[in-house]
């Protein structure tokens, strides 16, 4: 009999073939830049492109600003409503979610109302308060993936009893949280670091409305301006997308085996 | 030794208007290993967690060597505990597990890393210090939280349900190895359990609880001879129940079937025709081949257990289901089921409760 597997697999690669088909596509049509053979002209284009390299590192070192202060909210805020605060987490939920209901362009509209040259906090009047700004933007736009990241780690190591054992050993709350909880939940928090550099490289709206010289804004300028190198551009996001997953995979397995339960 | 080391005053908490802990009084000598036994659901972890300092007391005071601690942070206390759950820092290996106490005492390394060999040896696992915790069985895992517990020498350790995760032969040998340590360290221990036979093997004093209150507190021999309450008796320990008719209170003699007794524990307050539950622990019936006992009652056979080095008949007087141990005998094989035999009781080992 065919049966099931048979049919499991024709589901697969129709399913592969929905995402991988384009994906091809795009690569193909990449490489077109001359007109009688395949090469990598495009990428060349892109990669020596000064722009893209200060655009990249621009939205990188956001990307990493705004991974390092999302964490330093977000894990001890999960890890306190865990331990003490069940009846917040619902509220805690909600908030988090907030950033997917209310659309960027209102949120850095927000921003802008809030901290202009006229404001009490005028953060918009020179380029530092402007990064500030936007890496505090960016923060907001990773919050319910950073949130549900750590807050997936914490569930699958028993925060009350591992605070408890470091507590009656003569632990604080800062050291319990960074010597056992957070070296437990490390790979759930890279997750989230990940999500939030996607976010980030991609993100347009803000750093456009802001004016600042992201990734989002380089991307969409090349976009409208040029015919291969986007594509090239989208192959090599992807490919940076699929590094970091890799990696995050790794690191799951060959570290300490943390998450594992007695 | 009399010397108290832990005092508990009137020691009350409420969960939400529920009442957990009722008005708990205790006293603990230097160096005792003291275990707090009852059902489930009676208040042992709630008393253990409120020592540590986890929950704060709704009344009532804890102090140590004379000085209250009751609202003292339980990183302050200079506690060991050990958990049910082991709670093993899984990120870190054996010898990190048990020096964390010691690097936040800040001992200088080449003594933090002596203690640490110290106490793998004294939980018998030296040479386990690399190893993670997902590497170890249950009971070594157990016996490497008991070394983190101990290596910062606290002044007093607190067990909760330590074994009830483990199989039953590593459950014994470690309750063993576990009262063996605390000797030989002389430290204030207070274990917590529901297994009575647990509490009876390991304790130096047991106190047993009820529904948030204290039913009774005793070395295991009074508690398991001499209960005090009706509760006590049937908790710990089988416990057979007779019932008889009180013939003549002031003479202490009662009827049991056809049988007139003289019960030296039967109360004064008992009216002649009164139903009395006479009470007695397996091992204090015998078969009565031969042997002579104040109370010759006859009964038939109604179920035979060979546990080994004794064998547990139950045996159906009259109505009253009553379990009898004897010794294996090699030359004597057990009564087979059905039966008749003559069982006998000193009347000395019947304690009388009010029904
Ligand atoms: N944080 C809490 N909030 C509300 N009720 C609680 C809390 N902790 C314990 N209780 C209640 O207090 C009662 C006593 O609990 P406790 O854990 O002390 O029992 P225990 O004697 O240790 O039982 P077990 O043998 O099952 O561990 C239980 O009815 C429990 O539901
Ligand atoms: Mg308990």
């Amino acid at each position: 009999m065919i049966g099931r597997r048979f049919w499991a697999w024709v589901v697969f690669g129709l399913g592969a073939a929905y995402f991988l088909l384009p994906l091809l596509a795009t690569f193909i049509f990449s490489m077109q830049m001359r007109r009688d053979r395949l090469t990598f002209d495009a990428y060349l284009s892109v990669f020596s492109d000064e722009r893209f390299q200060s655009t990249f590192s621009y939205s990188l070192v956001c990307a990493v600003c705004a991974i390092i202060v999302g964490v330093a909210i977000v894990l001890p805020a999960a890890y306190f409503v865990r331990l003490r605060l069940q009846w917040l987490r619902p509220v805690m939920e909600f908030i988090t979610l907030l950033p997917l209901i209310v659309p960027p362009i209102i949120l850095v509209f927000g921003h802008i109302k809030l901290f202009n040259s006229s404001s009490i906090l005028p953060l918009t009047n020179s380029t530092l308060g402007t990064d500030v700004l936007i890496v505090c933007g960016y923060v907001t736009l990773a919050l319910p993936y950073m949130y549900r990241a750590i807050d997936t780690g914490l569930r699958t190591i028993d925060v009350q009893t591992l605070t408890e054992a470091a507590t009656i050993l003569g632990a604080d709350p800062i050291r319990t949280m960074v010597q056992v909880i957070f070296p437990n939940i490390f790979v759930a928090v890279l997750s989230g670091a990940f999500l939030t550099f996607a976010i980030v490289i991609g993100e347009f709206v803000l750093a456009s409305l802001l004016n600042r010289p992201a990734f989002g804004v380089y991307m969409q300028n090349v976009g409208a301006n040029r015919a291969y190198e986007p594509s090239a551009l989208a192959i090599i996001s992807f490919a940076l997308t699929w590094g970091a997953m890799g990696v995050i995979q790794l690191l799951d397995r060959f570290a300490p085996k943390t998450a594992r339960q007695a | 030794m009399a010397e108290e080391f832990l005092r508990i005053d009137k020691l009350v908490k409420t969960f939400g208007g529920n009442a957990v802990v009722k008005g708990v009084d205790l006293s603990f000598q230097r160096g005792e290993f003291v275990t707090l036994l009852g059902p489930s659901g009676c208040g042992k972890t709630t008393i253990l967690r409120m020592i540590a300092g986890f929950e704060r007391p709704t009344s009532g005071t804890i102090s140590v060597e004379g000085k209250d601690i009751t609202s003292l942070a339980p990183n302050q206390r200079k506690i060991g505990m050990v958990f049910q759950a082991y709670a093993l820092f899984p990120n870190m290996n054996v010898g990190d597990n048990i020096a964390f106490g010691l690097k936040i005492a800040s001992m200088p390394r080449e003594q933090r890393e002596a203690r640490v060999e110290e106490m793998l040896k004294l939980i018998g696992l030296a040479g386990y210090g690399k190893r993670f915790p997902f590497e170890l069985s249950g009971g070594q895992q157990q016996r490497v939280a008991l070394a983190r517990a101990l290596a910062p020498s606290p002044k007093m350790l607190l067990l909760d349900e330590p074994l009830s995760a483990l199989d039953a032969k590593i459950r014994v040998s470690l309750r063993e190895q576990i009262r063996e340590i605390q000797r030989e360290l002389g430290i204030t221990t207070v274990f917590v359990t529901h297994d009575q036979e647990e509490a009876l093997s390991i304790s130096d004093r047991i106190v047993v609880l009820n529904a948030g209150n204290i039913e009774q507190v005793g070395q295991p021999f009074e508690i398991y001879n001499k209960p005090t309450t009706r509760f006590v008796a049937t908790f710990v320990g089988t416990l057979n129940t007779l019932n008889a008719t009180v013939a003549d209170a002031g003479a202490k003699t009662v009827r049991i079937g056809e049988t007139t007794a003289t019960i030296p524990a039967l109360p004064t307050s008992a009216k002649a025709g009164e139903t009395v539950a006479l009470t007695m622990r397996p091992e204090a019936v015998a078969l009565a081949n031969g042997v002579d006992r104040d109370i010759m009652l006859e009964g038939k056979v109604a179920e035979v257990a060979f546990l080994g080095s004794v064998i547990r008949l139950k045996v159906d007087l009259g109505g009253n289901l009553v379990s009898v141990d004897t010794f294996n005998d090699q030359r004597t094989p057990p009564p087979a089921h059905g039966t008749s035999v003559r069982v006998g009781i000193a009347a000395s080992d019947v304690l009388v409760l009010s029904a």
